[in-house]
């Protein structure tokens, strides 16, 4: 899973007036950059340079994480053991994701109490897509196929990412998550082939709800991005919102004409002089509301993840004491 | 060191911080994965072991306290580490044999 919000936030503070010695190493930080170099965690970095990763790494985090609540919500109704076991594993994954995505962000000398804080005050955002619901069992599949196929497009770039902990845990997550889409996309086949008129509806129904917010999971258009000039120059960010989003539309449509299923826009077209699809206007009002907070599942999501911080705080604690007095008694020992 | 990193809040409950190492298969050495909290070291092998290995990655764990890692300067890597550079007779191959025998 993959957050859009990455390049969604407030535009960072231009930088305090810097002395000589801050030009220099500044200098030789986009030299750096400029070379293909990695940057690692204790290697001098801008402060901005430093926000900005934080920012987007412990944004992307969330969303891995809270990605775990609209499929989690169909584990207990998987339609078999088969489905049950792959959903789980999925599931399972994303919490990874979250992990190693939160630990490269600690690297920054941010905290994890830090982050889950800002994330549950909301004042950190995560992916807009996942505020919305998962009404059918077809939304399990077209998850995987569209918004997991979105999150990989997205990611794969990210790999070359200039800051390397960030880079690194983007390979991982990139090597786990390709079974994601692939059982999404054979989930939804299997329906397609073998099911019922009622079951090909249902798949029909859940492309149709799924297709424009996955689209808007890129971001705003590149003309209305307005952190992503500096991010590219960085290195932390290689690809554009626009780019991207062109990408994945090629690269879908076809799948969707072997699955048998049709996208919810009337002004899709091949465009034989471009040699890409041209896609309707995507709808920037919804996607603002709902990054906004007033999406249709903002409040449940938020909700569900402080509880379950909340009634598990006796546990880390319990945990805690526990190790703390067994390395008293090795001491006294 | 770095010099500009963020203080940590003065008192904290957070989990400590482990690096995790993992060994791929017997015979390769334990390479470094990532990092997690856990509240001990049992917890934390545990914890490495859904996190780092869910797909059969490992056959061997380690975990080491973060705070216990001592690492280099990276603003002393020049100095530390160019002075090899122009070493090149540490290297087999500064030395020009004959072809017949080259395989030595």
């Amino acid at each position: 899973m993959y957050t859009q919000a990455m390049s969604v936030g407030p535009q960072d503070v231009a930088a305090k007036v810097k002395t000589a010695e801050e030009a220099q190493r500044e200098e030789a930080f986009e030299a750096r950059i400029a070379a293909g170099d990695f940057i690692e965690a204790k290697d001098w970095m801008p402060e901005h340079y430093r926000k900005t990763l934080v920012r987007q790494i412990s944004q992307h985090a969330h969303s891995e994480i809270v990605g775990m609540l609209p499929e989690g919500n169909w584990i207990t109704r998987a339609p078999t053991l088969k489905r049950k076991a792959i959903l789980l594993a999925k599931v399972q994954d994303e919490a990874g994701h979250g992990l190693y995505l939160y630990a490269a962000a600690e690297t920054l000398g941010t905290s994890r109490d830090q982050m889950v804080d800002a994330l549950h005050s909301g004042k950190a955002k995560y992916s807009s897509i996942f505020n919305y619901p998962t009404l059918s069992w077809a939304d399990m599949g077209v998850i995987g196929w569209l918004v997991d196929g979105a999150a990989i497009m997205n990611q794969v770039p990210l790999c070359r990412c200039s800051y390397a902990p960030y880079a690194r845990a983007m390979i991982r997550v990139c090597r786990e998550e390709s079974f994601h889409q692939r059982q999404g996309y054979e989930a939804l086949l299997v329906m397609m082939q073998q099911g019922t008129a009622e079951q090909k509806a249902m798949v029909q129904d859940s492309v149709n709800r799924w297709w424009w917010p996955a689209l808007m999971m890129f971001g705003p258009a590149d003309k209305d991005s307005p952190n992503s000039e500096q991010s590219m120059r960085w290195g932390i960010k290689r690809i554009s919102n626009d780019d991207l989003r062109q990408k994945f539309v090629d690269a879908t449509i076809p799948q969707a004409e072997i699955l048998g299923v049709t996208v919810p826009d009337a002004d899709l077209k091949w465009n034989e002089a471009r040699e890409h699809y041209d896609f309707g206007a995507i709808d920037w009002a919804e996607f603002w509301r709902v990054v906004g907070g007033d999406g249709p599942c903002n409040r449940e999501r938020l909700g569900a993840r402080v509880k379950a911080w909340d009634d598990g705080a006796w546990v880390r604690e319990a945990a805690l004491s526990h190790a703390r007095k067994q390395a008293t008694k090795v001491q006294a020992a | 060191m770095s010099d500009n990193k963020q203080a940590a809040p003065a008192v904290s409950n957070e989990w400590p911080l482990w690096e995790v190492f993992v060994r791929s298969k017997a015979g390769l050495d334990h390479k470094h994965c990532g990092s997690l909290h856990a509240a001990d070291a049992k917890m934390a092998i545990q914890l490495a072991r859904d996190v780092y290995t869910r797909r059969q990655e490992g056959t061997s764990i380690w975990v080491v306290p973060s705070n216990q890692i001592i690492a280099s300067d990276p603003g002393e890597k020049g100095m530390y580490f160019d002075p090899m550079e122009d070493k090149v007779y540490r290297h087999p191959t500064f030395y020009q044999l004959p072809a017949s025998l080259d395989h030595m």
